[in-house]
């Protein structure tokens, strides 16, 4: 066993390890320490997908000295390894870009607690994405949903906990479902790991028995965690949260919380309850359906909104019914794209915030149309980095959102009965979504008209730091426009060996 | 099937107190009972596991008298998942209360709908 | 003839003599008499009183324009929605229950020894643990062994809920708002809860250190009986909250400070995952860990269970103890 094979694991335990060792450094020192573990656990997971790549295949990690079905183990491959680098890479231009906001934002004394948070969360993120365990996925999603939790209500304003209670509250929904999910497949399976619970299912689906409780399975655990990511009707949390947050934590919650179950979610189906059992059981064509619904709901409320934070996040709900509509396809084009749509979705929708936060600046702190009319000659690299997210949103070419409406549109004509809804709400979607983000840009590039009230002159206040984020992450965005055909590769050879 | 669900009574029970606790979390008004509903949700799947592991006639597993075969002990497997349930479902009930009472000394109110309105007004004046 | 001791005059004796011959009232002893309060400390405290009642008006304020928003909602017929709400709550509970029940009529017979849960994997544990892992308690060995991992989580869990609840009740003596926070929460303190309550002193006195060394025995012995961490850390916790409703947080600060606080779970997390990182590592480069399994039934047995249940009990008694000092008062 090479060493490095140990490098998922190391990752996993350095950013543990360095959110309990914050616990007793100061702000500054807390600050550091995060930042550099992020880039250590990012570059040994670029080892990892390095290494997966050369070999072609996943491996397991015994986590401890017994085997799987008595210990607990990990599991990595190329899938895995992709979405830990990208995983990294977000949160660490995140960090990077709100790291004078979040110095105003939170408490001297509190800002080690922080980072603690942003630790915590990071580990919790490649735990949901290495492990090959159920039980250890929902201590995992317990620490990711405290964690998001925490980095709502640091700014300790009454709109920031009122929406950390309403979050905590949809959170704790959810995962009580996902609990007696597992507690079910447990009592009809006798497995935890998944590989051993994944033969079990098969034996028994081969023969037949427990055809109820495994329906019953499937649902509750694929609405347990669709209810955490936010998919259109359990959707309520999603604005209040990502709208009030300090941008580090708007850019982290909206870019990776969701994503984390979501990717656990694509795991379950994959390597427990299998694919082909979903597809028949129409529960694909559940989140078929609300994916849809979310794709064009999410934007119909966006319209409606005059807060652009606000409007952002709705925006937010649209992108993750795509992602479910992907799943919902049912073939595994419809995966890859809904897996590299997760990949935009993240770079982009970061992207979007921080340079929001870049545009409020020079606006008085003010969120409203009005205020940010001519915002872009005042802050032209945020208003450039917003007009890039809004057009990798709407699906400009080049950028990152073409390539995964391409990539849905050619999925979409492999099923015969869903080719024609999910191509009329492509089109649909894409126009309303046109209507808001063009609509902000065109806002952001106007001269200010003489009826409106002054603009207080103040200068950018986040600096280099929030500078380079943004140029990083239209970087980011446009290698995954761009070099998008060896990424999609990855994803297409990472999925064959996924289950 | 009512048979079926006399035989397995403690299951049965548990996936009442779940569906009520469920409906508690979701559509009451009041926080603390929210709150409260979270707990009876958590504490019935952890009856739920724990029934799981129960095999008649077998005991504790805790090796006594140097016994180790199989036919003399329960399951422990369901014990030590409920265990670790019991741990999270205490950090997100202190982490609940900690956010009602912040949100109690700021507006003087448990209802949510009624928090939420006087944040909105709040941040718009 | 003796000579009198010097004491003579607060010796308990002859505190027992006056009080046999009535000249003393015993309950008396301990209660603070009413003292004249010097004219600076009422100016103090009625700057104290304008300042709280400043601070209360603004909240009143915020409260009463919500009042009046109800009131028009009511008037809108919102009594309609309330009616139909109720119904529904109803209904969507009864279809929740009816669809688990349906699935519990499915599910294999609780307690029948051939069910699936019952495999190759509860066997082994059974037949092989207290030989691989050295602990008579087969669940210990099981949570702390075999599936390490779950538990390092778990720690983690209680670790990351302590800070989130640190953020948002620790009062630090810094913002201006915080301050008169800090001072209304200091003087409700005193005001409602006993202080020097004789009563509770006593008991205390006599159940404190019994529950401490039970909550010691407890983590102990979690490796040979019912036990473990987290159930003796639960003991000791509360062992710490009955001392600090007695005594008082200034005995207490003797003991239990912030900093010993923060020590004592960074160095036992920081225990528990180099130890668990180490087996890890180990087991999964197919290396011998050289850490001794020990005879069963000794307490110095099976290998890292011992150590690492110490750390799991004092992390969750710190925890438990920071939980009531931060609910109660915002601070140590």
């Amino acid at each position: 066993m090479s060493f490095v094979q140990n490098f998922p694991f190391f990752s996993i335990i350095i950013a543990m390890f360095s959110g309990i060792v914050s616990s007793v450094l100061d702000g500054k020192k807390a600050r550091n320490l995060s930042l550099g573990m992020i880039a250590v656990t990012t570059a040994l997971s670029a080892g990892t997908l390095i290494f997966c790549l050369g070999t072609g295949e996943s491996y397991t990690f015994m986590m401890g000295h017994f085997p799987a079905p008595w210990g607990n183990e990990i599991r990595a491959g190329i899938l895995e390894g992709v979405t830990a680098v990208f995983f990294g890479v977000v949160m660490f231009l995140a960090v990077i870009g709100g790291l004078k906001h979040t110095a105003e934002d939170v408490e001297e004394k509190k800002l080690n607690l922080f980072y603690i948070m942003i630790d915590l969360m990071l580990s919790s993120l490649l735990a949901l994405v290495y492990t090959n365990d159920l039980f250890t996925a929902y201590v995992f999603v317990e620490i990711n949903t405290i964690a998001g939790c925490g980095l709502i209500m640091i700014r300790q304003k009454g709109r920031s906990m009122s929406a950390a209670i309403r979050y905590m509250i949809m959170s704790q929904l959810g995962s009580g479902l996902f609990l007696i999910g597992l507690s079910l497949l447990y009592d009809v399976t006798g497995h935890l790991l998944m590989s051993p619970a994944k033969e079990s299912v098969n034996m028994l689906v081969a023969a037949g028995s427990y055809r109820i409780p495994m329906l019953v399975i499937m649902a509750v655990i694929g609405v347990g965690l669709a209810i955490k990511s936010g998919l259109y009707p359990f959707h309520y949390w999603i604005p209040d949260t990502y709208g009030y947050a300090t941008p580090t934590a708007s850019a982290v919650l909206s870019g990776l919380v969701s994503k984390g179950y979501i990717f656990l979610l694509i795991k379950i189906f994959y390597r427990v309850l299998g694919y082909e059992n979903l597809v028949s059981s129409q529960m694909a064509n559940v989140l078929y359906v609300f994916g849809i619904t979310g794709m064009v709901m999410g934007s119909v409320h966006a319209i409606y909104e005059t807060d652009t934070r606000r409007m952002t996040a709705y925006s937010s709900v649209a992108q993750i019914g795509y992602i479910f509509m992907g799943i919902g396809l049912g073939t595994s084009h419809g995966m890859v794209a809904a897996i590299f749509h997760i990949f935009t979705h993240s770079a982009t929708k970061a992207l979007l915030f921080i340079s929001a936060v870049g545009l409020y600046e020079v606006s008085g702190d003010k969120k409203d149309y009005i205020s940010l009319r001519g915002a872009g000659y005042r802050n032209p690299l945020a208003g450039i980095g917003f007009t890039v997210g809004s057009l990798s949103m709407v699906g400009f070419p080049m950028l990152s959102g073409f390539i995964s409406k391409l990539l849905f549109a050619t999925s979409a004509l492999e099923s015969p009965h869903k080719m024609l809804p999910t191509l009329i709400v492509l089109a649909v979607s894409t126009t309303l979504n046109a209507v808001y983000f063009l609509r902000l840009v065109i806002t952001l590039y106007s001269r200010r008209r003489p009826g409106d009230a002054p603009v207080p002159e103040t200068a950018p206040r986040g600096s280099w730091q929030l500078k380079l984020a943004i140029l990083c992450f239209i970087g980011v965005n446009l290698v995954l426009g761009l070099a998008s055909q060896p990424i999609v590769r990855a994803i297409t050879d990472g999925l064959a060996v996924f289950g | 099937m009512i048979q079926h669900l006399l035989l397995n009574i403690e299951e049965t029970a548990a996936v009442i107190l779940f569906g009520v606790g469920f409906t508690i979390l979701l559509l009451h008004r009041n926080l603390i009972k929210k709150i409260m509903g979270m707990n009876i949700m958590d504490t019935a799947t952890y009856l739920f596991l724990a029934s799981k592991g129960y095999i008649t006639g077998r005991a504790v597993p805790i090796v006594v008298d140097g016994v180790q075969e199989v036919e003399a002990y329960i399951n422990p497997v369901p014990s030590g998942l409920v265990l670790t349930g019991i741990v999270v479902s205490v950090s997100t009930t202190a982490l609940m209360l900690s956010l009602t009472i912040r949100l109690y000394e700021r507006y003087h109110s448990l209802d949510l709908d009624e928090i939420l309105i006087m944040a909105k007004e709040e941040e718009q004046t | 003839m003796s000579r009198r001791k010097d004491n003579y005059e607060t010796s308990r004796w002859l505190k027992f003599k006056r009080w046999m011959d009535g000249e003393t009232d015993p309950l008396s002893v301990g209660m603070d008499p009413i003292e004249v309060i010097p004219e600076e400390k009422m100016r103090e405290r009625r700057k104290d009183f304008a300042r709280r009642k400043a601070y209360d008006e603004e909240l009143s304020r915020i409260r009463v324009s919500s009042a009046g928003k109800t009131e028009i909602m009511k008037a809108r017929g919102i009594r309609y929605f309330q009616k139909f709400y109720k119904i529904m709550s109803v209904i969507l509970c009864l279809g929740i229950i009816l669809v688990l029940l349906w699935t519990v009529a499915a599910l294999p017979v609780t307690g029948g020894a051939g069910n699936p849960a019952n495999n190759e994997v509860a066997a082994r544990y059974i037949e092989k643990g207290l030989q691989e892992t050295g602990a008579v308690n087969i669940v210990t060995g099981m949570i702390l062994d075999y599936r390490a991992f779950d538990t390092f989580g778990e720690s983690c869990v209680l670790f990351i809920a302590s800070c989130c609840v640190l953020v948002l009740l620790r009062l630090d003596a810094d913002s201006k708002n915080e301050s008169i926070r800090k001072m209304i929460a200091e003087s409700d303190d005193r005001h409602f809860e006993p202080k020097d309550d004789i009563i509770l002193q006593k008991c205390a006195c006599v159940l404190v250190p019994v529950i401490m060394i039970f909550g010691i025995y407890i983590i102990l012995n979690g490796h040979l009986s019912p036990g473990g961490g987290f159930s003796g850390g639960a003991v000791l916790g509360s062992g710490l909250i009955l001392y600090l409703n007695a005594y008082g947080y200034e005995k207490m600060s003797r003991l239990f400070t912030e900093k010993v606080y923060r020590r004592t779970t960074l160095c036992a997390l920081t225990f528990y995952c180099l130890a668990k990182s180490y087996s890890f590592f180990t087991g999964a480069n197919h290396l011998e860990s050289g850490i001794p399994v020990g005879t069963p039934g000794a307490i110095l047995s099976s290998g890292l269970i011992l150590p690492l249940n110490i750390c799991v009990g004092l992390v969750v008694a710190c925890t438990m103890y920071v939980f009531y000092t931060l609910f109660r008062k915002g601070g140590m």
